[in-house]
């Protein structure tokens, strides 16, 4: 079941297109990855989602239903560029935008509390915003968002401007939060913290969606059937000891001990390899060279970008 | 609606509890107050007495009554040693009035040496000569006596009356009024519309609108921050009202003993003839000037208050509204107050041109010009408050108020377009083609 769909959401901009049919599929209580260059339309994507701008073209559906005016309050909405009325007191502040979330006002004292204390800021409450580390801010822009418990949680770029510490409070927040039943949708630049939380993800860029699925089964479509093997016992470097089936790159031999990046060939597997490797010494380690979210997300844009060179080249 | 309710509340509660609010509602009565007796005091203060030497060739001029500003000091020497022997600290001028051979003797010199002698003393001295040359004129050329010529000066004053209400009173009065009126609503739209402006700054560079604007719309966004700050404006103005009418009995009441004291003074003084019996000019001017006064304060009492009150409120209110919109829209356009100037002249012309016309309104304040600047919607809040003291027919009342609703309207429409795309784009430099095309989206 997906909480929340997109279906060939289009938006142009008086100078260009910021979305060109993008569809995205959040199943519930995952976390997923909104991924993109700057620039990309992400943030256009999540200001739809969010009803602050309409798309032209194109629907949005939250648990199945078209998205209308009173869905607000399922949805939970951290933006990327966010700030604090400096000059009122934080705790006043964290009320009025509970309040404007639609809480009331004893609900939201009671759970600004448990989260304060939560977050050890409940001696700044009668403090003035101006007052606190951009850090504490950030953390109450946080709380304000989860603090109406809603279904579906939107965070745009929700790691800028945390300390490692900070960084990784909130990672285990949004991970307690899907494990609570909540959908989370976060775009990111940091690729890291992507591979860590996210289940499924959808790259952007120029506009259009160029891939979306699971994290894991993404990573598997990228491999690239490279290894890692460590072998000792043998003083001659393995690229002329292998036949053509397997191509050996990266080859250092130190104190006996022969490090090399083997990439299979020719659909043979891992066990081909093995025993071809095997008679020349004692393997010590093997494992897969799986790509990295971000060496995916680099080609991906990369190979988008010259796609889109060549063919923008032909038709000139 | 409710979330309309919560940003009013806060709009309201974050600017009514700040120390600047409680500072300009007490400052405010305070510095009108002020306003209105400070030139009292100084004229007090003015009232140094100035001597003036008069070396007089003529022989004419001998009985120049001095009062409490103007001393003369007759000398009897010749105009050279008169001058090496004037002293500019002891003397503010030397009146020199030669003998003609041919012309009557009318001419007069003032002498100074560091101060030139304001108009104040000039103009006295004027009156007094030619008082006193007329005088002679009369009794000696046409032998009329002193009693006959006192006698034949006569002050007239005019008092306009509405025939149907029966309501006296000066034009001046009626001008006083109505250019008050324009003014305070002219700076009330200046005052508050600069506040919206202000605060939707703060939301946008502060990024706040950002999360606000999530979970409502923002046309609730600014209509909740333009009512929240139409009250504080009205709180305001009310507190404005009790407190300068406080001030200003309390003021009465000091005043109204002190010139009973004056005037007892006065009596005094001339039934010990203390002072020359020349003196007679001054005595009637003052008590020309009082009754003046005293008709002018009379007829101030004369206006129906309930409309220019309710007028007031009502130009004040929707005024406010109109204006406030635009500036709210200006505030979204940019990112830093320095950006607004661009933005901000369309919205002053309108308002400064209405008080431009002050003048030829209330010279003819029935006239065409008053009459389309106070039904168009953008100068009428202050040209029809400056009108309505001189009376305005209730259809033109009408048509003015319902032209200034549907421009409030409007304007909101508008402003509403800019505003919703403006408070979410930063650091683009925003033209006004920019903007034509928000208005188009």
């Amino acid at each position: 079941m997906n909480l929340l769909e997109t279906r060939n959401i289009t938006k142009r901009f008086a100078n260009h297109v910021a979305l060109t049919r993008v569809s995205i599929s959040v199943p519930e209580q995952s976390i997923f990855g909104l991924l993109g260059p700057n620039g990309a339309g992400k943030t256009t994507l999540i200001r739809i989602i969010n009803m602050i701008t309409g798309p032209d073209e194109g629907e949005v559906f939250l648990n199945g239903e078209k998205l209308k005016k009173n869905h607000i309050v399922h949805i939970g909405y951290l933006p990327e560029e966010r700030g604090l009325y400096k000059k009122m007191k934080v705790g006043e502040q964290a009320v009025y935008l509970a309040q404007l979330r639609g809480l009331s006002y004893s609900d939201a004292i009671r759970k600004l509390k448990y989260w304060f204390e939560k977050f050890e800021l409940m001696g700044w409450w009668n403090r003035k915003v101006e007052e606190l580390s951009k850090g504490m801010q950030q953390k109450i822009q946080f709380i304000v968002t989860v603090l109406h418990e809603p279904k579906l949680l939107i965070f745009d770029e929700p790691f800028s401007g945390f300390d490692p510490i900070n960084a990784s409070l909130i990672k285990d927040e949004i991970i307690r939060l899907r494990n609570n039943g909540a959908t989370v949708v976060f775009s990111t630049h940091n690729m890291a913290s992507v591979e860590e939380l996210c289940d499924d993800i959808a790259l952007i860029n120029k506009s259009n969606k160029i891939l979306e699925g699971k994290v894991n089964e993404i990573k598997y479509s990228f491999r690239s059937y490279s290894y890692q093997v460590e072998i000792s016992g043998t003083d001659t470097l393995l690229k002329e000891k292998l036949d053509k089936n397997f191509q050996v790159c990266d080859e250092t031999l130190q104190d006996g001990l022969l490090k090399a990046k083997i990439k299979i060939l020719n659909n043979r597997t891992t066990n081909d390899m093995l025993s071809a490797l095997m008679p020349h010494g004692t393997i010590h380690a093997l494992h897969e060279i799986v790509p990295t979210m971000n060496d995916i997300f680099i080609a991906k844009v990369n190979a988008d970008i010259n796609q889109n060179h060549s063919s923008s080249g032909l038709t000139e | 609606m409710n979330k309309i309710f919560i940003i009013i509340k806060r709009e309201y509660l974050s600017r009514v509890k700040k120390k600047s609010f409680i500072v300009m509602t007490i400052l405010g009565p305070l510095l009108m107050a002020a306003l209105m007796i400070l030139p009292y005091y100084v004229t007090k203060l003015d009232s140094e007495q100035k001597v003036i030497e008069v070396l007089d060739e003529t022989g004419i001029y001998y009985k120049m009554g001095s009062n409490e500003t103007i001393k003369f000091n007759y000398i009897y020497t010749d105009l050279e040693t008169a001058i090496a022997g004037f002293d500019g600290d002891k003397s503010t001028a030397l009146l020199y009035i030669p003998k003609p051979d041919m012309i009557e003797p009318t001419n007069a010199i003032l002498y100074y040496s560091d101060k030139q002698p304001g108009n104040t003393v000039t103009s006295y001295i004027k009156d007094k000569m030619k008082y006193i040359y007329e005088n002679r004129k009369l009794m000696e050329l046409y032998g009329i006596d002193k009693k006959q010529i006192d006698d034949a000066k006569v002050r007239i004053s005019i008092n306009s009356q509405n025939i149907e209400t029966g309501e006296t009173n000066l034009p001046i009065a009626t001008t006083i009024l109505g250019i008050f009126a324009g003014f305070l609503i002219y700076f009330a739209i200046f005052m508050y519309g600069n506040q919206v402006m202000r605060g939707v700054i703060e939301e946008k560079t502060s990024r706040i609108v950002e999360i606000i604007v999530s979970s409502v719309k923002p046309f609730q966004l600014l209509l909740g921050k333009i009512i929240g700050i139409a009250l504080v404006g009205l709180t305001q103005f009310m507190l404005w009202i009790v407190l300068t009418l406080t001030l200003v009995g309390v003021f009465q009441l000091s005043v109204g003993s002190k010139n009973m004291v004056s005037k007892q003074q006065t009596e005094m003084v001339q039934q010990g003839k203390v002072l020359l019996p020349e003196n007679t000019t001054s005595a009637p001017v003052q008590d020309y000037d009082d009754e003046n006064i005293r008709t002018l304060i009379k007829s101030f009492g004369d206006y129906n208050y309930t409309l220019i009150v309710f007028s007031f409120f009502f130009f004040f209110l929707f005024g406010y509204l109109l204006y406030a919109a635009l500036f709210a829209a200006i505030g979204s356009a940019v990112d830093n107050e320095a950006d607004t100037q661009q933005f901000m002249l369309p919205i002053t012309i309108p308002l400064i041109l209405a008080f431009i016309l002050a003048q030829p309104i209330i010279e003819n304040p029935q006239g065409p010009i008053a009459f389309w600047f106070s039904v168009i919607p953008l100068t009428s809040p202050i040209v029809m408050m400056i009108r309505i003291p001189f009376g305005v027919p209730a259809y033109e009342l009408v048509l003015s108020m319902a032209l200034l609703v549907l421009g409030f309207l409007a304007c909101t429409w508008l402003a509403a377009k800019i505003y919703r795309t403006g408070i979410l784009m930063y650091g683009k430099k925003i033209s006004y083609r920019e903007l034509w095309k928000w208005l188009k989206y």
